[in-house]
């Protein structure tokens, strides 16, 4: 490959130098990683507020700090997590660097809309830092905002929902762009069918992203202006109806949990067929579930709400509807191990990643039938075992798929090579530390232990003690992780075009890729995951990894 | 890389961005919905305390004015650029016309004592008091979309006179049309569901 | 399915008379609305409210917006925004209307 110059030396629009080139890029991989530096700080300080938490109920009665810090610090956990990481993660850091380079494209279609919503994203997250020291502090209501008690509070949650409504225009502007892209920039020769899965699953995700986030967006106005004016639409000695809020929520707060976990699945549908050396199994099937699951999870939202007193019909129909996401989901999941059957498989890091990922996922996504089925989710509504589902989702899901694509796209990104053994222990010890961190709380929801309390009965002394000590596994796993990726740039063993002998656009293009993507134009294949070019050989860089 | 503007792709871009407005709205007419189904009567009422003459004149001005944006959406693409310049100049002040029909419609309603938390709607009916904040809810939300709107169409007049908007190139004219427009399509909803319900 | 034009999709220009048409028919039907409402149906006032509210969107929408002559995707997509708001509304009455 001729030597060209990474997008690193060259800026986008050109002329620009030192920290300019960065702040006022239009580069899509820059931006990319723009977002990866601002989404690993919060997800570092998120992850430490959750230790904290952990650390807190390990024993009972008061350990490290009160009810009213810790009240707030779970608040903060979560609207960290959701509106700062896992929301925007994989499609803002790996949709915004690689969905214009696997669709032949040397950008996205808007790039200063790109821009400005990367400030956008900043702009939420300095809210939320704001409102952490004005005022009556951080709110303590928990992600959820649940009237009445956030109109009547006196922390700050106006600022903070500003912050979150911030962050979703953020978002939404992001899946604006891609829709776009989708449909104008892809290369001419690339049908429908040979959309890579990562792309397929990041279009599906904007839809999501552009028809369910105004809700949110209107949702937050709604509890600013009740906390001014206080109309009382949702308060009922005044004619409002408090459920109706719980309804405006969750028709953008469940969606948003398929927003979370379907570029997961996408980045998932990359990795298995490349390190089978094998075409991914119902690539077809793949697209259609993704889409179908995001129509059908917007049809799901009320499934969080059994227990508010809304109408039995509604628990009826939502539960039913519930069972439906299964069916795509399922339809992924054996999709990928189908995959995997008789292929070539050669291990990574990211593969192990993702092994794991099918196999916490799988576990989140069946306990989310027993939260969906209405008998059983009255007994544990509201108990650990919510907090165990949704974490494994959320974390075992998203989150190992997050650490996955980091370990499969690294050199790509970078251009450099990490090495794989501390990657393994890390990924081992991450899911040794998943695994006792949140089974045990399955334990206690079942037993019983309602979620959000800051002390517990006797009983549930045991439980708390192991997830807190698996609390910490996990993050010496994670940091572990992050370490081994950080210290390849010390390293620097230069990564090769395409170290995983993997078959997509990206990996046609030199690593660190060149401003404009694309030294030539792009050959599209016929199908992105045919593998008889590259045969069972294992990929040119995986040797590197093993020094 | 150059290529040539393409101006169906931003023409998608602004689609999209109108679809996330209407579903904006559409949060709001959820809550509508849900109250005229519990509170038909009060809605009813509250329906006939509204200005009927004023919500109909606002509702002809928003047709005419939409009817001279596509007009001017017309004008500037064969080239007349005088002919556009005024139907844009008059759709800004068709806008300012409803924008000043509205405070008086406001303030007529405040002067009675019908505003948020106002004495009256605390201590009145809960459905009067639903009918009303919703009113000035969806209104307000509205009203804030029209000047959005004006200060568009008054930017694209701007970019018109300066000749960044011409024949060949006048996406900005047209995107600025499609959100007043939009801002039409929305009080077409809104004028029958509060002025004439039931 | 969306071909990839890169040559400039041929702009379609709607004449001054046209739009007036519409701008009568939408007078029109503001007039009917207005009228109707004076006319006691009980709960019927309001799916013919809302059945002549749709009318003059829809006129607004298919020659003020263009949308008669824009891409096949637009069209899908305003469809399929349109269907998500009547779910959202509607999925919402499995809960009000039965409680």
């Amino acid at each position: 490959m001729s030597e060209t110059h990474s997008f690193y030396e060259i800026s986008s629009p050109p002329g620009m130098t030192g920290i300019k080139s960065w702040l006022l890029t239009h580069d899509h991989k820059r931006l990319g990683l723009m977002y990866l530096a601002a989404i690993f700080f919060w997800f570092n300080v998120a992850m430490i507020l959750g230790l904290l938490i952990r650390t807190e109920l390990m024993s009972q009665g008061r350990t490290i700090m009160g009810p009213e810090l810790y009240n707030s610090f779970f608040t903060l956990h979560g609207v960290i997590m959701i509106f700062l990481f896992v929301i925007p993660g994989i499609p803002a850091i790996f949709g915004n660097f690689f969905l214009p380079i696997q669709l032949g494209t040397d950008d996205v279609f808007f790039p200063r809309l790109n821009l400005f919503s990367w400030y956008l994203f900043m702009f939420g997250g300095l809210f939320a830092i704001i409102s952490l020291f004005v005022g009556k502090g951080f709110p303590d209501t928990g992600w959820t905002f649940y009237v009445p008690f956030s109109i009547e509070v006196d922390t700050n949650v106006s600022l903070t929902v500003m912050a979150a409504f911030i962050l979703g225009m953020s978002s939404l502007l992001t899946g604006l762009n891609f829709v776009t892209t989708f449909h104008r920039m892809r290369d001419k020769s690339m049908g429908l069918m040979q959309i890579p899965l990562f792309t397929w699953s990041l279009y599906a995700t904007a839809w999501v992203q552009i028809l369910a986030t105004p809700v949110i967006s209107i949702t937050f106005v709604l509890v600013v202006m009740e906390r001014l004016l206080s109309i009382g639409l949702f308060d009922p000695a005044r004619g409002g109806d408090p459920i109706l809020y719980q309804h405006l929520f969750w028709m953008y707060s469940h969606p948003a949990v398929y927003i979370m976990i379907l570029p997961g699945m996408g980045v998932i549908s990359e990795i298995i067929p490349v390190f089978s050396r094998k075409s991914i199994f119902g690539y077809k099937a793949i697209v259609w579930s993704s889409m179908g699951i995001a129509i059908a999870g917007s049809l799901v939202w009320a499934h969080h709400m059994y227990t508010s007193g809304m109408s039995d019909v509604s628990v009826f129909v939502f539960s039913l509807l519930t069972f439906l996401v299964a069916i795509p989901s399922a339809v992924k999941v054996f999709s990928w191990v189908a995959t995997m059957y008789k292929g070539a498989i050669e291990m990574t890091p990211a593969l192990l990643l993702s092994l794991m990922f099918i196999y916490l996922f799988s576990v989140g996504g069946l306990t989310g039938l027993v939260l969906g089925s209405v008998g059983t989710n009255i007994h544990v509504h509201d108990t650990y075992f919510v907090v165990a589902h949704f974490h494994f989702v959320m974390f075992g899901g998203t989150g190992f798929a997050f650490f996955a694509a980091l370990h499969y796209w690294w050199p790509k990104m970078f251009g450099v090579m990490y090495r794989f053994r501390p990657a393994y222990v890390g990924a081992c010890l991450t899911a040794v530390g998943f695994l006792f961190h949140y089974v045990p709380m399955f334990i206690l929801g079942i037993q019983g232990m309602p979620r959000r309390y800051y002390d517990y009965l006797p009983q549930y002394e045991t439980g708390n003690f192991l997830a807190g000590f698996g609390g910490y596994l996990l993050c010496a796993g994670i940091v572990i992780m992050f370490a081994n990726l950080l210290m390849s740039f010390r390293q620097g063993v230069a990564a090769p075009a395409d170290p995983w002998g993997a078959t997509t656009l990206e990996w046609k293009v030199p690593s660190p890729p060149p401003v404009h993507n694309f030294v030539k134009q792009p050959d599209i294949m016929e199908f992105p995951y045919d593998f008889s070019g590259i045969g069972n050989q294992p990929g040119a860089g995986a040797r590197t990894g093993d020094r | 890389m150059n290529r040539e503007i393409d101006t169906t792709g931003i023409k998608i871009g602004m689609w999209i961005f109108l679809y996330s407005e209407i579903i904006l709205f559409g949060g709001l007419f959820v809550l509508y919905a849900v109250y005229l189904h519990r509170y038909p009567q009060f809605f009813s009422e509250g329906g006939k305390e509204l200005d009927r003459i004023i919500g109909t004149l606002n509702t002809v001005i928003l047709l005419v004015s939409s009817f001279t944006v596509a007009s001017s959406v017309t004008a500037v693409q064969r080239g007349e650029k005088k002919k556009c310049a005024a139907l844009l100049l008059f759709s800004i002040l068709c806008g300012f016309g409803f924008l000043v029909n509205k405070y008086f419609e406001w303030g007529a309603k405040i002067d009675h004592g019908i505003y948020p938390n106002s004495e009256r709607l605390v201590n009145g009916e809960p459905g009067e008091n639903i009918f009303f904040g919703l009113y000035y809810l969806i209104t307000g939300l509205h009203g804030l979309h029209v000047i959005v709107g004006i200060v568009l169409l008054c930017l694209s007049l701007v970019l018109l006179l300066t000749g960044r908007v011409t024949a060949q190139r006048f996406t900005m004219l047209d995107n600025s049309g499609l959100y007043w427009h939009l801002v039409d399509l929305i009080w077409i909803f809104v004028f029958p569901l509060f002025y004439l319900v039931l | 399915m969306d071909r990839f034009n890169s040559e400039r999709s041929s702009h379609h220009i709607l004449g001054y008379r046209q739009l007036a048409a519409v701008l009568a028919g939408l007078l029109l039907l503001t007039g009917v609305t207005v009228g109707v409402s004076y006319i006691h149906m009980g709960f019927f006032n309001i799916p013919v409210a809302l059945l002549i509210a749709c009318t003059k969107v829809t006129l607004v929408l298919l020659f003020f917006m263009h949308l008669k002559y824009e891409e096949t995707i637009i069209k899908l997509s305003f469809i399929g925004t349109v269907i998500v708001l009547v779910t959202l509304i509607g999925f919402t009455f499995w809960d009000v209307a039965f409680r």
